[in-house]
């Protein structure tokens, strides 16, 4: 897999015409054939950064290299290797599927082919619809749709800006499916979501971006190993008012009325503390009847990140 | 030069006139063939020649140029509407298309329609009222420049729009009484004097008088004075096209 950066963004900023900052200073690179994930509340600066990308808003300053075409002076390079499909489902009511894929792939100056789109259109369930008007289909088939727009004229990057808000559960694990698919095949995806688990599932590496600013970019396994915690959960088998002093030491923490101590420990740490704990425990004589551990998720780690960004 | 994608938009332009026949054509084209059911049958047949040509077949040019005004102007700016409205713009702005690709593709759809409804309605004409054009080759010159040049307000005022309404105001507001008001009806030359000065600050008589010199010889102002001015608007919407494209006004900020 070749290292240079399939999307290299430098000291891009952007501030709208109305005033508002929506983008400060943000470097990123994203390596070729990954699926990245762009994470952050709304407001961020996600959909103003993957818009800038794809040529739809003006950067004030900065500069964006896709496929190492840049975004301004080489820009026809560099949106032939695109593919979007935008936060909103925006389609033109009443065009025929097929005659909306087709106008997406001549629109970015591709012969027309008639195979790949039959081809295209069958992974993404929606052959049977071909020549339904847009404005019959489902949500969940408009959405599709949008995506096959996208996909229309074979991109080597696909801009998804939170592709499965407001999809069923089945239809989002389908596009999932639709997504292995197509880095399989090469393509780099890069994903906005609302849904950590999304990301959790889906992604190589993961980008946290808080106010217009890039917090953090990192592998979404290193990710969890630095930033993971684990709780260590002890039901104990009788209440208790207080910790007891001989216990302060440890960072414990009582709840649900005295019958469960939670115990915080780090991954990173040489030692989790939890023999001295147990043996501080039995010394104590408090008992409990149960123990689990629980490892921190990555929307507890993008909680923490953003409240404390 | 992206040939495909200018062929994409004017394609799916087109597609939509065919969707839409009895609006785009069928519509224009009736209310276009009353005036000359009304003024040149009815009325007309009432009004003394103007020139030696009847009050009936006097008025189609400026009936056509009314209709090619209108029409170019309404098709461009919806054409380019459209997309802002339903949100499909960004497609356009994402795709590797120059803006000169994207106004030949909207701009060219909707000259090509107005063209189209330009012909229809002369031949519509020619059932009512004895018709002659001296002067072809500078008759579709006039059609053509106006079509285009009017296509290109209507694809500014579409993006300028915010909604509806505004969409409105221009063809409704603006080019209506100027054509009117413009000698479609009648010659300049009935006016009183100031009037007949006054007039000449509208630039509708340019065209009016332009594209009747082609089909009867009679001018209110001279052919190569209503040249220059359909050229310098021409050039004056094009300049506006490569600011709003350079600056990214109402489509990138």
């Amino acid at each position: 897999m070749s290292t240079e950066p399939i999307i290299a963004v430098s000291r891009l900023s952007k501030t709208y015409d109305t005033g508002f900052k929506a983008l400060s200073n943000i470097n990123l690179e994203v390596r070729p054939g990954e699926i990245f994930a762009l994470l952050g509340p709304n407001g961020a600066g996600k959909t103003t950064l993957i818009s800038i990308i794809c040529g739809i808003v003006n950067p004030s300053s900065g500069t964006v290299t896709a496929g190492g075409h840049d975004i301004i002076t080489d820009f026809r390079a560099a949106r032939s290797q695109i593919g979007l499909v935008p936060q909103e489902l925006a389609i033109t009511p009443f065009e025929s599927v097929w005659n909306t894929v087709s106008f997406s792939r001549g629109l970015f100056g591709k012969p027309r082919d008639d195979a790949y789109l039959e081809t295209m259109l069958k992974q993404l369930s929606l052959w049977d619809k071909k020549d339904s008007n847009l404005m019959t289909l489902s949500g969940g088939m408009k959405r599709r749709v949008m995506i096959a727009k996208a996909l229309s004229h074979e991109p080597r990057i696909l801009f998804l800006d939170e592709p499965t808000a407001g999809v069923d559960v089945e239809l989002r694990r389908e596009m999932w499916d639709v997504v292995r698919t197509l880095q399989a095949s090469g393509v780099t995806i890069i994903l906005t979501t609302h849904y950590i688990e999304e990301a959790e599932l889906m992604a190589d590496r993961i980008g946290v971006i808080n106010k217009g600013a890039i917090i953090l970019v990192e592998e979404k396994a290193e990710l969890i190993r630095k930033l993971g915690r684990k709780q260590l959960t002890l039901h104990l088998q009788k209440p208790l008012d207080a910790i007891p002093p001989s216990l302060a030491k440890h960072r414990l923490e009582l709840v649900e009325d005295g019958t469960v101590l939670h115990y915080t420990y780090d991954t990173q740490g040489e030692r989790t503390g939890i023999t001295a704990l147990l043996a501080d425990l039995g010394d104590a004589d408090i008992r409990f009847r149960d123990l689990e551990t629980k490892e921190s998720s990555l929307e507890d780690i993008f909680v923490d990140l953003v409240r404390n960004g | 030069m992206n040939l495909r994608a200018i062929w994409a938009i004017y394609y799916v332009e087109m597609a939509r006139t065919a969707r839409t026949v009895m609006q785009s054509v069928l519509s224009p084209v009736i209310s276009t063939s009353l005036y000359f059911v009304v003024f040149g049958g009815a009325i007309g047949s009432r009004i003394p020649e103007i020139e030696g040509v009847s009050y009936g077949a006097f008025i189609v040019p400026g009936l056509i140029m009314l209709m090619l005004l209108m029409q170019s102007t309404m098709n461009a700016s919806f054409g380019i509407y459209f997309p802002k409205f339903v949100g499909t713009v960004y497609e356009l702005l994402s795709a590797p298309v120059s803006y000169v690709e994207i106004v030949i593709g909207f701009v060219g759809a909707a000259a090509t329609k107005s063209i189209i409804l330009g012909i229809i309605i002369l031949a519509t004409a020619s059932l009512f009222v004895p018709i002659r054009i001296e002067h072809p080759f500078v008759m579709v010159l006039f059609l053509v420049l106006t079509s285009v040049s009017f296509s290109l307000l209507g694809f500014i005022l579409g993006i300028w729009a915010k909604g509806f309404e505004q969409l409105q105001i221009v063809p409704m507001l603006i080019i209506t009484p100027l054509a009117f008001l413009g000698g479609t009806f009648y010659s300049i030359n009935m006016l009183p004097p100031f009037w007949q000065t006054a007039t000449l600050f509208n630039p509708v008589v340019y065209l009016v008088s332009g594209f009747r010199w082609s089909f009867y010889g009679l001018a209110d102002v001279a052919v190569g004075a209503s040249l220059a001015a359909t050229a310098l608007f021409l050039a004056i919407c094009v300049a506006i096209v490569a600011w709003i494209f350079k600056t990214g006004y109402r489509l990138k900020n």
